[in-house]
């Protein structure tokens, strides 16, 4: 008893001063956040008061969401020493997978359960599916890289250029015809007194289900990494697999678990695109989105909370797009749509630091 | 009392190679077995085996009387069975804690029916690491971060890491290669102090000082076959030295005194700051003259590093001047250098002496691959060399399969051999060019290597030293610092602190240098943090 309390107080003692190690960054954050409010008002002529910086954060945290579950999924894969650049393909796959069994799982359950359930049901039901078929994709990476240790990149690439081709035909064969009204997106969910906090309540508690699902993703992806049996040995076979494999760590298994574990998240993120953000599927809807999530995850060194706050600041980037093009139609819309793509470069240039991936990233390990 | 561990008739086949030929291996409890044989000779594949990380295709193991099979390192471990790998098993950027505790981690007795999710007991594992740093005087801080710790203190690590497992039979595969002759007298203590205490060690080695420092007993290893085992009492150097290698081996290498010409390598005042931003080197002049051999000696870790990186073009000089034969070489490229006439045999032959992935062919080429005869402007001339590399091969006995066998697959006594053949071989085409004599500056060159192959090495940096080039040898090793040099210089946090004649240099004198002790003022001496 007094063992547990003592690890536990240990625990928090860690977790605290890494929060104050970090505080410079938060603070700049902070700095940035006002600092780019300013210059946005310096744009558009001062017309985003106190309800159009809430607006714009809220949906800062919405865009982020599918970032940073693309973020998660590229901290799982390489802190176990995979690299998987094949998380767009499987965010697309999981878009088009949530999008037709939402559809169609509304079709046939509307007339048993009623509209409203069977809404309910099917969009559990393509969340699910979502999940499953970027894990089916996630399984072929593993199989490839894992396995068969082929060139990770490769593989990746390969897993992207088939996701396209399979939801553009599926898109053409099925989904481009006018099909019947679907049971739409998941709906608002508001946290019940929280959201009633001034400013914070509409930016985080105002939300859809995956955005808070996201959120609890970072927190519980960084204390399995760092905090768990399961998270020091991933540690260990991404930096030095054969010195984990002496000591008796199965590396191969824990590296496909953790590509799978990745799929699951990616198929999240790709969720997002048709239960959360819209109620249609178009091809290569994901943008780009799931490159910018390994952005963002090396932006936030491989770290969970790192990759949060990278995905928010692509999302804070797209958000403030959106509010300029609202009050500046004048301002050519590519010119502010440019920014997150100029925050990636600049990001990956290293602005933030030397960035150091584990250290067997990408290699395929080799028993002797 | 049953053997702790026994082999019998254990043989391992790699695919071209016979590793272990039929080796009888006997280790008695409560001793310490040195191993010893050439590069090559199947040691680690035999304690691999042992540790099951490799499978015998022959042969039977018996531990404390029992016929086992071990079939993985957990099964090892579980029988008692610890190892320190010749090349660390440590994970840089964890703490010492979660390297110590990595695959039996002391896990939050609330919380493990979180299964693999159960969350770890930093602080219990803290605390047993504390316990057996005290009872075995292996001084580590639990908290540290395993990448930032020296060599010796990464050693300790791993030999805790066994012992946190209770180990009572440890194998330590060339635990001394990389540390400096004091480290080394303090391992040794630490191992009769545990052997004291019940533990049975196997010590494998290819210094023969160590050999009659610490073993009991003594087997010798000879392309892939034991040649035999015997007592301390029985050896002698020079008997062991030819069981290794099977022939005669001449210990002492006897060379004419040096008859210095022009200065080669001038260095006034160069300072040098480490990744860290550190002042590395601090104001370091020197000077070596065609036809000498200057010796660096030093504890590891004092700016020698740092000083060859700046030397060599590998690391930018922050203030000072480098002339190579009278020319300002202070912030020349590599590739000016090796135009100018230097030879580099880098510390680390792994990172930066050779591309292991690439065949021996081109390892030999790696300086001159661009220029005629290799090349025709951009286009390779593969039979010239191929020519060329079987020509050195054949002059420095590099034992391969062939010349298109990759670096990587080689013992590292031939991956040394490799380098020196590559650079040697240029410094003696540029002799008689019109722009000076050539600088050959070899860093720790026979790091890990048999006697048989320090020989050989040795004999070729004097050859070079006589056919006129200046040579900067660095080196941990007094022993061989001192029967190479004709001056030894010293190096102590960065600065160099005297600089001797090699042949009225004694080991006590060169010793208190390099702790720090300069005969005119008693400075206190370097040690390594005091543990709890
Ligand atoms: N995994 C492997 N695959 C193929 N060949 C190997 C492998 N491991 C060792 N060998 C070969 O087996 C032989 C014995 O190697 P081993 O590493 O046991 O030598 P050693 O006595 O430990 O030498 P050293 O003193 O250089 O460490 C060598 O010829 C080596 O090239
Ligand atoms: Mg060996």
């Amino acid at each position: 008893m007094v063992k547990r309390t003592s690890a536990l107080s240990d625990a928090l003692q860690l977790a605290w001063v890494r929060l104050r190690r970090s505080l410079t960054t938060i603070l700049l954050t902070a700095f940035g956040l006002v600092a780019a409010w300013a210059l946005l008002n310096l744009v558009i002529g001062g017309q985003c008061d106190g309800k159009c910086v809430v607006d714009a954060l809220a949906q800062t945290l919405r865009v982020a969401t599918p970032i940073a579950f693309a973020a998660f999924c590229g901290v799982l894969c390489e802190r176990a020493g995979v690299v998987d650049i094949g998380i767009e393909g499987k965010m697309l796959m999981a878009a088009m997978a949530a999008y037709s069994v939402n559809l169609f799982g509304f079709q046939l359950l509307q007339d048993a359960l009623g509209p409203v359930a069977a809404g309910n049901v099917s969009r559990w039901l393509a969340l699910v599916m979502a999940v499953a078929s970027a894990l089916l994709l996630a399984g072929l990476h593993a199989v490839f890289s894992i396995r068969f240790k082929s060139d990770q990149i490769i593989s990746g690439t390969v897993i992207n250029i088939l996701a396209i081709g399979i939801t553009g035909y599926m898109y053409r064969a099925f989904l481009a015809e006018n099909l019947p009204a679907g049971p739409g997106t998941f709906p608002l969910v508001p946290i019940p007194l929280l959201a009633e906090i001034p400013v914070l309540g509409p930016i985080l508690f105002h939300q859809k289900p995956l955005t808070y699902l996201m959120l609890a993703l970072a927190v519980g992806i960084y204390w399995m990494l760092f905090y768990t049996q399961w998270g020091l040995r991933v540690r260990a076979v991404g930096e030095h697999p054969r010195a984990a494999d002496t000591l008796g760590i199965d590396v191969l298994r824990t590296r496909y678990i953790n590509t799978l574990l990745g799929g699951v998240v990616a198929g999240l993120g790709g969720a997002w695109f048709t239960l959360e953000a819209v109620d249609v599927f178009s091809p290569l809807m994901t943008n780009g989105l799931g490159f910018i999530g390994l952005a963002a995850m090396i932006f936030g060194k491989w770290n969970p909370f790192g990759a949060l706050l990278g995905a928010l600041l692509f999302g804070l980037g797209n958000s403030v797009t959106a509010t300029v093009s609202i009050f500046r139609p004048d301002i050519p819309s590519q010119i502010p749509q440019m920014l997150p793509y100029l925050l990636t470069i600049i990001v990956l240039t290293g602005v933030v630091g030397r960035a150091v991936a584990p250290a067997a990233d990408g290699q395929p390990y080799e028993k002797s | 009392m049953p053997p702790a561990l026994q082999a019998i008739g254990i043989t391992k086949r790699f695919p071209g190679v016979l590793a272990n030929d039929h080796v009888d291996f006997t280790l008695q409890q409560g001793e310490i077995h040195a191993l010893l044989g050439e590069n090559g000779a199947g040691k680690s594949t035999l304690m691999n085996i042992l540790y099951g990380l490799y499978q015998p295709d022959e042969g039977q193991v018996w531990v404390k009387g029992e016929l086992v099979k071990i079939s993985n390192p957990h099964e090892a471990i579980a029988r008692g069975i610890g190892m320190v790998h010749q090349h660390f098993m440590l994970v840089p950027p964890l703490t010492v804690t979660e390297n110590i505790m990595l695959g039996q981690e002391s896990l939050v007795s609330a919380t493990r029916m979180l299964g693999r999710l159960a969350m770890l007991d930093r602080r219990s594992a803290a605390a047993r690491i504390r316990e057996l740093s005290r009872q075995y005087g292996l001084a580590v801080d639990p908290d540290a971060i395993v990448g930032d710790l020296p060599v010796g203190a990464q050693q300790r690590v791993e030999i805790i890491k066994a012992l946190y497992r209770d180990a009572d039979i440890l194998i330590l595969d060339e635990p001394t290669a990389v540390l400096t002759p004091q480290e080394a007298d303090e391992l040794f203590v630490i191992m009769r102090g545990m052997v004291k205490q019940g533990k049975s060690i196997v010590f494998i080695t290819h210094k023969l000082r160590e050999v009659f420092a610490v073993a009991d007993t003594i087997s010798v290893m000879r392309g892939g076959a034991m040649v035999g085992s015997l007592k301390p009492a029985q050896a002698t150097r020079e008997l062991l030295a030819e069981m290794m290698v099977g022939r005669k081996v001449i210990l002492a290498i006897d060379k004419a005194p040096a008859r210095p010409g022009l200065a080669v390598l001038q260095v006034e005042g160069v300072r040098v700051l480490d990744d860290r931003r550190h002042v590395a080197v601090d104001g370091v002049s020197l000077e070596i003259r065609s036809g000498e051999i200057l010796g660096l000696a030093g504890v590891q870790g004092n700016g020698q590093t740092e000083l060859t990186e700046a030397l060599t073009g590998l690391r930018r000089v922050a203030g000072g001047k480098i002339l190579l034969n009278g020319h300002d070489t202070t912030h020349a490229t590599p590739r000016q250098l090796v135009e100018a006439g230097m030879g580099h045999v880098p510390e680390d032959r792994h990172k930066h002496g050779l591309v292991l992935s690439f065949p021996v062919r081109d390892n030999i080429v790696l300086c001159t691959y661009y220029r005629l005869p290799n090349a025709h402007g951009i286009e390779l001339d593969y039979a010239v060399i191929a020519r060329q590399a079987s020509e050195l091969v054949r002059i420095f006995d590099i034992r391969t399969p062939g010349i298109e066998t990759t670096a990587g697959a080689l013992s590292g006594g031939n991956q040394q051999k490799v380098i020196m053949a590559r650079e040697l071989s240029r410094l003696s085409e540029r002799h008689g060019a019109q722009n000076g004599a050539p600088l050959l500056i070899a860093s720790q060159p026979t790091r890990g290597l048999d006697v048989g192959s320090i020989e050989f090495i040795h004999r070729r940096i004097v050859e070079a030293r006589d056919a006129g080039a200046a040579v900067l040898l660095i080196s941990a090793e007094l022993d061989e610092i001192m029967s190479l040099s004709d001056r030894i210089a010293v190096m102590y946090k960065g600065h160099i602190l005297a600089t001797v004649d090699a042949r009225t240099a004694t080991r006590e004198q060169l010793g208190l240098l390099m702790a720090g002790v300069t005969p005119a003022a008693a400075r206190p001496g370097q040690r390594e943090g005091a543990h709890d």
